[in-house]
């Protein structure tokens, strides 16, 4: 076991860290309306275009696909470094650098990749991703957009939901049922879809923290040339799981980092708090909870680097990933219970503690909600880790 | 960076687990509640290099690093191994054989011929635990570390405790602790407390995952309304609460025996603090769940849930319980702000 980095891991730091100290200046702070989304496309590819004019961009991704091609390592040490510069999000560009990128690269033709792939990568193509369904959530494989055979068409109606960035996207990676009496999971399509194409119908869904990234989008008799399938037809759910080989336990870096910021700025937030005499600070029951989160928070950064050891290994991570979610998102809540206490009153309006705190703690209180639902429930996680990890028998 | 087992890491890892399957089944080691420690077991456990693992080569040990020992610990602790593992590893690794007083204790720690325990020193009456079993007591403070005979103490009107919370980890009450005679300085007994902590964190590392080991063999076993209890949603879900507690305690307890040895990016006592605070609550937590998985079999002697779940216990108030490690971690944090 060694937690230090090798000459050239650090010799990569070192690089990464002047150069984004060289850009980052001339990088302007988040567009402060949420629901623009045009403008945070604009921002996001901008940044996505100056990684990829530096080489940076697909970090994960091999160089023969115009990817950097680095070590399960190098990504990890990218994404603490660009958090802790704070660098902006990947935001818009998450489904295509993370999911359909990907997924093209282990399954999709090379005329598919050669017009995709590199667009991906300089953020010309922004992508979503139309997998869930209002009646398919934790259940994915029963989803019932259909798709009739129409020569060289697939022709497709249905709805899906939570497809962040619908708006603004140009593709969207779509899974339809090509064959509704095959086993649930033998006969679904993955489908590359153009966002212009007629008969898609898209509607902001507000969520809980008023932001306006997530949509619906109804698809009526949608027409989609059978060339834009990836994998073979009624094998879309293999394709699917494909991806998940892709994961090297960095998915969750630059949330740990943020973190490990926000438990800082409420530990001072503690130090300016007075409830009568004394300081939050004061309170034995806040101080060891900060220092319970401190030491969760910690343990998961070294679980992190287990996990990006275990790919770096053996190119998987498993379970593991799991694990980590479930762990993450429950030091996440009580971290919310805890800047819920210490706030108090002043922790009524997101955005603005009444200049107590730098960061926005009730905003990410909100925001924390999805962290056991969103990428599968933290239900469907235990469910994972019990059988998969424990072999404990399927309930069904 | 590669935070894996080394090939010789998990070589020592199994080897450990074997000597424990062979030599430290659970009958004997519950045989040890009413026989006291089984000393012929002790000292092929120092034969197999337990206790000298981390004794410097100069002074006829391993040589090897706290990495390696939080490795063998682990499984220690997974097979309920009772006796003074942690004082008598320390005693071996930070008393050197240079003629000072405590190197003939070291030697025979290192050796499985003397049985070491320890104690942080306090005012008044306290419980001094496995004085019937050991030798010698090491005794930690301030200024150094303070060695008595254990058997002086154990004259001086001392008896031990009819039931202790744990049965395999016999107290005695004492009225007073003797000085005892100085055999290290303050440095060391300060490398004594932090390595102490550590070693103890890996025992209950691997008391936490002995416990979840037990409860998900009895989930698929045990049956009720015709099918296995692991199956239903409510017992699957406890069961893998159980092995995320574990596998994030092993990363801390790993990271901390790493950085230890100089390996790391952290401080050493940041990542001892961060282990022990995690040990505290993960080992005890996947006791009770063992116990509540179990059902009403959970709550009888004869199943060992309850020993998984009484040793963890015990080891959260050995070398400073979680809220004092929780503390030490605020204090850094507040700290920054002052």
């Amino acid at each position: 076991m060694d937690l230090c980095y090798t000459e050239a891991e650090e010799a990569f730091r070192d690089e990464l860290r002047a150069w984004l100290n060289s850009v980052l200046g001339d990088i302007g702070p988040t567009p402060a309306d949420h629901t623009d989304l045009e403008a945070r496309r604009a921002y996001d590819t901008s940044w996505q275009r100056i990684l990829y004019d530096a080489g940076y961009a697909g970090i994960h991704w091999p160089a023969e696909f115009g990817g950097r091609g680095s070590t399960p390592t190098e990504h990890l040490i990218f994404l603490e470094e660009t958090e802790r510069a704070g660098a902006p999000y990947v935001g818009v560009n998450f489904v295509g650098q993370l999911h359909a990128g990907p997924t093209l690269i282990a399954e999709a033709t090379p005329i598919q990749q050669s017009a995709h792939l590199a667009p991906i990568l300089s953020g010309d193509h922004v992508w979503c991703q139309g997998f869930s369904e209002p009646g398919s959530g934790s259940d994915l494989a029963s989803l019932t957009t259909r798709a009739f055979d129409d020569g060289d068409h697939y022709v497709v109606t249905g709805q899906k939901i939570w497809t962040s960035f619908a708006q603004v996207a140009d593709y969207c990676e779509l899974l339809v049922r090509t064959d509704p009496d095959a086993p649930k999971h033998r006969g679904i399509t993955w489908l590359i879809m153009p966002m212009d194409l007629p008969g898609i119908e898209i509607r902001p869904i507000v969520t809980a923290l008023g932001a306006g990234e997530f949509a619906e989008m109804f698809l009526d008799e949608v027409r989609i040339p059978k060339v834009n399938r990836v994998g073979d037809h009624n094998d879309g759910w293999r394709v699917t799981m494909v991806t998940f080989a892709f994961e090297r336990g960095t998915a969750f870096i630059s949330e740990i980092i943020a973190s490990q910021r926000l438990l800082a700025d409420l530990a001072g937030v503690a130090r300016k708090v007075t409830r009568g005499s004394a300081r939050a600070s004061d309170d034995a029951e806040i101080r060891r909870e900060l220092g319970r989160l401190e030491a969760e928070l910690d343990a998961l950064w070294s679980l992190t680097k287990r996990n990006v050891s275990q790919a770096q290994r053996t190119g998987m991570v498993g379970p593991g990933g799991s694990v980590f979610k479930l762990a993450y998102a429950d030091a996440r809540k009580r971290m919310s219970q805890l800047a819920e206490r210490i706030l108090g009153r002043a922790g009524l309006a997101i955005g603005d503690t009444l200049d107590l705190s730098e960061l926005d703690h009730v905003g990410e209180r909100i925001y924390t909600l999805t962290l056991t639902i969103a990428a599968g429930t933290s239900e469907i996680q235990r469910n994972i880790v019990g059988e998969r990890l424990l072999g404990l028998p399927k309930d069904r | 960076m590669d935070f894996e087992l080394n090939e010789d890491q998990e070589a020592l890892a199994e080897g450990v687990a074997a000597l424990c399957a062979g030599r430290f089944d659970i009958e004997t080691v519950r045989a040890m509640a009413t026989d006291g420690l089984d000393r012929r077991r002790w000292t092929e456990l120092a034969e197999t290099g337990v206790f000298s693992l981390t004794r410097p080569e100069s002074d006829g040990g391993l040589g090897m690093g706290w990495a390696d020992a939080v490795v063998v610990l682990e499984q220690l602790g997974r097979a309920l191994v009772p006796g003074p593992l942690v004082a008598t590893t320390l005693v071996a690794a930070l008393i050197g054989s240079g003629g000072d007083d405590g190197s003939e204790i070291a030697e025979g720690a290192a050796q499985g011929t003397m049985v070491v325990g320890t104690q942080e020193r306090s005012p008044g009456r306290c419980y001094v635990e496995f004085l019937p079993w050991i030798d010698a007591l090491v005794i930690s403070d301030d200024e150094g570390l303070w060695c008595v005979d254990a058997a002086s103490l154990s004259t001086a009107g001392a008896a031990p405790a009819a039931h202790p919370l744990d049965p395999l980890t016999p107290v005695t009450a004492v009225a007073e602790l003797p000085q005892g005679r100085r055999i290290a300085d303050a440095d060391t007994a300060a490398q004594w407390r932090q390595c102490g902590a550590l070693l103890t964190a890996a025992l209950q590392l691997g008391l936490a995952a002995g416990a979840t080991d037990l409860a998900v063999e009895y989930a698929k076993q045990r049956e009720q309304f015709g099918r296995p209890i692991g199956a239903f949603q409510a017992v699957k879900h406890r069961c893998a609460d159980m092995i995320t507690r574990v596998e994030v305690l092993r990363a801390a307890v790993y990271a901390a025996g790493t950085t230890l040895d100089g390996n790391g990016v952290d401080d050493p006592a940041h990542s001892v603090a961060v282990a022990k605070v995690l040990a505290s609550s993960a080992a005890a937590a996947c006791g009770k769940d063992s116990v509540q998985v179990h059902g009403g079999m959970g709550y009888t002697w004869e199943v060992d849930a309850h020993l998984y779940l009484k040793r963890a216990w015990v080891n959260d108030h050995t070398f400073g319980d979680g809220d004092h490690y929780a503390e030490q971690l605020a204090a850094g944090l507040i700290g920054r702000y002052q």
